[in-house]
């Protein structure tokens, strides 16, 4: 299963390169990597813990990678999504995406973070000078995925 | 019985993560269940009127007016925000 839902920290390099290994029709290897910044809403944020739904989360990264997997000809992909307490600097999301070219690599990473950030059950509590607080959904997040709805999808 | 969960502020402002809960008379949708919810009063009146309240059935996000069958997974939750 290219999912994977952990408290542990990964290794950028490992996991790209045992997403290519053994596989030489990979010609293009396309990443994303999100990090936990240290400011929000223009306070300063020191620690961010990470809420999901165990269960669902797993189904619903699945299906997002599955679509990936159908629109795009696609060799392989990886989603690793990091739980619990994270620090400013800190990891939280690697997506990557083997294919033979990069259009497609490119294509399909973008569409898997713009679903995975609507669709996949996380939530991001972080805690600032002012106390902790749940992070509000942006409306951006929301247009961002709208750009890959196809007809009667 | 519904097996029914709570995320994120939502559980934080219910006070509560999970119950399992006898499918109520004359209940067949999701938001017929949260209207019987709010009788509770409290926090729970305030369910209803949740901005962007997000509802998943067996684990898959469905709109609020999605049916209930007894023996279903439900879960109440604010908009997502991973990644």
């Amino acid at each position: 299963m290219p999912v994977r839902i952990q408290e542990a920290d990964f290794d950028i390099g490992s996991e790209l390169a045992d997403l290519c290994r053994a596989e030489p029709r990979v010609g293009a290897l396309a990443s994303f990597v999100g990090l936990v910044r240290d400011v929000s809403g223009g306070d300063g944020v020191s620690e961010m813990s990470l809420e999901h739904y165990p269960g669902m989360t797993e189904k619903a990264l699945a299906a997002i990678v599955g679509e990936a997997l159908q629109r795009w000809s696609l060799i392989d992909a990886l989603v690793i999504h990091r739980v619990g307490r994270l620090l400013p600097g800190d990891r939280i999301v690697l997506v990557a995406v083997a294919a033979a070219h990069r259009a497609e690599a490119f294509a399909a990473c973008e569409f898997i973070m713009d679903y995975l950030k609507t669709r996949a059950p996380f939530w991001k509590r972080e805690l600032t000078a002012a106390g902790a607080r749940w992070v509000e959904a942006r409306d951006d997040d929301d247009r961002a995925a709208e750009r890959w709805r196809q007809p009667g999808g | 019985m519904l097996n029914i969960l709570y995320f994120a502020s939502v559980r934080e402002r219910l006070g509560r993560s999970a119950e399992e809960l006898a499918l109520p008379a004359g209940v067949r949708d999701v938001a017929g269940l949260i209207r019987h919810l709010g009788q509770r009063g409290g926090a729970w009146e305030d369910l209803a009127g949740t901005r962007n309240l997000r509802c998943a059935v067996n684990q898959q996000m469905v709109p609020l007016e999605s049916p209930l069958a007894d023996g279903d997974e439900l879960a109440f939750f604010p908009p997502v925000t991973g990644g």
